[in-house]
């Protein structure tokens, strides 16, 4: 007891400021004699921190008998361990350090979990291993600490703030980890992978030269350039827990179905997850295409590259999207092979959205299928883009969609222009018109 | 970049709702149109860490190491660590508009947020143009609710359309009077009766304070209403009411609001314009009329004016906006 009441005036007393070599000397030594019952409450995440450990070096380099003096704070005894615990890397550190350059995060109040107060050990410490049971911290030399050590000693005991075991953010890790520098200056958003708590473990424990190079060089084959590594990696993290030789076999397996290298970069690149799907998935689903779309096998392909997403996709929303141009719009099955080959996206399109808009185009603006089916396009634009100018040109006088009569004006320029060029061929209007009849409307 | 950015986007500006468009999806657009701007910004310089490191002491024979104060870069300040710099923006919408409606949305960013509440304190009046369709009635009074009746509407003339609404606005002037709660007999409430700036500034049910027929044509008319408290449903029951003044029914079609207190058609943003720098340029050209305004209101509201027995809201505004509220009929 009287050892903690010592640390803690010792703590209490340093308000913030850097300590000195005298009294760091003091608290390496002070921090072995913290009672082993302070040591009972962090157990559990002792051996947790411990077996997450993967580079131990004799016999295991674990926590903490110098609880830091953080422990000592009355308020944040009892911390939430969310997240997940550091990578030990190869440098030392010490157990010693003032109460006051701990590592609060002050920065993000929302964020509930908070650091535990356990620093790690320094190789000067003698360590012990994790399953030894508590009785054996009695073993330790005990070191008085008012013996004098060198200044040369002195200054070799390193009290850089500790890394914490356990964190909301991999900011805290990012300058003493060589992985997570790499992948930020490929350009990976470490940002979005540590909201999810397992890939940011996982990346953590990973050693670049061994596991990511790999995966990285296997990609660069594929085709992906250097800046696009990035985005790609930001999606797909899980893909550094793929097996390197199932993701050789399932490029084998899209190659000897016919499609280009070009082409399962293209595809690749736009669905980051298309390699974490198994062969018989990729195929269960080239199959499901060709078979409702009855598409020659040419055109599924062309498909599947223009838009890879429908392979790694749901395909619940296309069957009922199949459903609706069928039954509720009315299109026949030759129709809508053509409008899909055209734009693959009515594929995946909301189906609310393309009720809406076939019912404004269709029985507002009386254009019949057979003209609808020309251009598909008008089911890839915003309804308010086509019922503003629409309405335009109705009181401009010249909203003519049938090709028969003259000044006929096509869907597709109505809908796929910028309203610059809208205004000043379709319409002979100036933009300031357009502006001020929108605000009419 | 960023913090003059969010420097200039503080106070009021003026956006034109489409019909078809909640208020609610209107402002979480306008959000995140100004996020992407603001983030879009140059990103800063990579920052440095102080860290003492073990080194040999320079020009000394023996070889002694000291700790040496070093800047060393460090990522934990880059972008792709920390995120977006900027991720929610505190937007404000001051009187709503449904989803039918269409118009000025006066939209407040920042500390604007507060003028927002200075604004509806101030009681100021609104411009609709609200367009009627005779010969029909619904259930919710608009042009595409469940059919309730159908009439014939060839006796209707436009005088007498006039007439309906003077009747209108006469009967509301008189509520206007006594929802201000102004003491009749006092040389203020006088001056503010000859200038026609009289009008309650606390709660009370929807006050016309202007109406007249802009536009005739049997069976669509199109008729300018300035009133205040009012809920556009309001506007559509009132078009409803005069078709049933008309003996015959009307409908209505359109409900745009063409002012809100001092932000017009003019200073409304387009779809096309809710973007960082249309909506600061916007907020600059407002600053100057809403500080003026806001400045009128508080000056008058130290005044007391003599009231009746209640006490009326002590943020007395006297705005000479609504003068043109009593165009001859």
């Amino acid at each position: 007891m009287l050892a903690l009441n010592f640390l803690q005036s010792f703590c209490l007393s340093l308000p913030g400021t850097g300590i000195t070599g005298y009294f760091k000397k003091k608290m390496a030594l002070i921090a072995q004699q913290i009672p082993r019952w302070f040591h009972t409450i962090k157990l559990s995440s002792f051996i947790k921190a411990a077996q997450l450990i993967k580079h131990s070096v004799w016999p295991g380099k674990i926590l903490l008998n110098g609880v830091s003096a953080q422990a000592l704070l009355p308020s944040d005894n009892c911390f939430l361990q969310w997240g997940f615990k550091t990578f030990r890397t190869s440098s030392s550190w010490t157990s010693s350090q003032s109460a006051k350059s701990s590592r609060q995060e002050s920065s993000s109040p929302t964020q509930s979990s908070l650091l535990p107060s356990m620093s790690e050990q320094s190789e000067k410490i003698p360590s012990f291993h994790s399953e030894l049971p508590l009785e054996e911290l009695d073993d330790l030399p005990s070191v008085s600490p008012l013996q004098q050590i060198s200044e040369e000693e002195a200054i070799q005991i390193i009290a850089h703030p500790p890394l914490p075991p356990a964190s909301f953010t991999l900011g805290d890790y990012v300058d003493h980890s060589e992985t997570l520098q790499k992948l930020v200056h490929l350009g990976v958003d470490l940002s979005k992978i540590e909201k999810h708590p397992d890939a940011a473990n996982l990346l953590l424990r990973l050693d670049f030269e061994k596991d990511i190079k790999q995966i990285l060089l296997f990609l660069k084959d594929l085709g992906l350039e250097d800046n696009q590594l990035g985005t790609f990696l930001t999606k797909n993290y899980a893909i550094f827990s793929e097996d390197l030789e199932n993701l050789k076999i399932r490029v084998a397996y899209l190659q000897s179905k016919n499609f280009s290298k070009a082409n399962i970069t293209q595809m690749v690149s736009n669905a980051p997850f298309l390699l974490n799907f198994s062969v018989e998935r990729l195929d269960n689903r080239l199959g499901f295409f060709q078979q409702e779309l009855e598409l020659s096998v040419k055109k599924t392909r062309d498909l599947v590259v223009r838009l890879p997403r429908l392979l790694t996709g749901s395909l619940e929303p296309v069957k009922e999207n199949l459903k609706v141009y069928r039954l509720e719009l009315g299109f026949k099955r030759n129709e809508i092979q053509h409008m899909i080959t055209r734009i693959p996206k009515m594929l995946t399109a909301n189906k609310k959205k393309l009720t809406e808009t076939f019912d404004y185009v269709h029985n507002v603006m009386s254009i019949p299928h057979h003209v609808i089916v020309k251009f598909p396009q008008v089911f890839n634009t915003r309804l308010f883009k086509v019922k503003e100018r629409h309405l335009f040109l109705t009181y401009l006088g010249r909203a003519q969609y049938d090709p028969a009569k003259p000044n006929y004006i096509s869907l597709d320029k109505l809908v796929s222009i910028p309203d610059e060029v809208f205004c000043k061929e379709i319409a002979k209007a100036s933009v300031k018109d357009f502006e001020k009849f929108l605000k009419t409307l | 970049m960023g913090s003059s950015g969010v420097a200039r986007l503080q106070g009021l500006f003026a956006v034109y709702k489409p019909p078809g468009l909640k208020w609610l999806h209107l402002r979480e657009t306008v959000e995140l149109q100004l996020l992407k701007g603001l983030n879009a910004g140059k990103p800063r310089a990579p920052e440095q860490r102080v860290r003492f490191l073990l080194g040999p002491v320079e020009g000394s024979e023996e070889k002694k190491l000291t700790l040496t104060a070093t800047s060393v870069p460090t990522l934990t300040t880059h972008r792709l660590m920390r995120g977006p710099a900027f991720t929610s923006l505190k937007i404000g919408v001051g009187h709503r508009l449904d989803v039918q409606a269409s118009g000025v949305l006066v939209l407040g960013v920042g500390h604007g947020c507060r003028l927002l509440t200075y604004m509806y304190h101030a009681h100021l009046t609104k411009d609709y143009t609200v367009r009627g369709l005779l010969g029909k009635a619904t259930d919710d009074f608009c042009e595409d609710g469940r059919l309730v009746e159908k009439t014939i509407y060839g006796h209707v003339t436009r005088e007498k359309l006039d007439r309906i609404l003077a009747v209108i606005q006469g009967s509301h002037q008189k509520a206007l009077v006594t929802y201000s709660n102004l003491d009749l007999k006092s040389q203020e409430a006088y001056e503010m009766a000859v200038q026609g700036t009289i009008r309650p500034m606390n709660k009370s049910p929807m006050l016309i304070t202007g109406i007249r027929c802009l536009y005739f044509a049997p069976p669509e008319f199109l008729i300018e209403v300035q009133c205040m408290h009012e809920t556009q449903q309001q506007l559509r029951k009132l078009v409803h009411e005069i078709g049933l003044e008309l003996k015959t029914t009307a409908v209505c079609m359109q409900v745009r609001r063409t002012r809100d207190g001092l932000f017009t058609l003019d200073d409304a943003l387009l779809r096309t314009q809710w973007n960082l720098h249309s909506i600061q340029d916007a907020i600059q050209t407002a600053a100057p009329r809403v500080a003026a305004e806001l400045e009128r209101n508080l000056r008058w509201g130290n005044q007391q004016l003599p009231c009746t027995g209640q006490p009326h809201n002590s943020k007395g505004p006297i705005s000479t906006l609504e003068v043109e509220s009593h165009s001859g009929h």
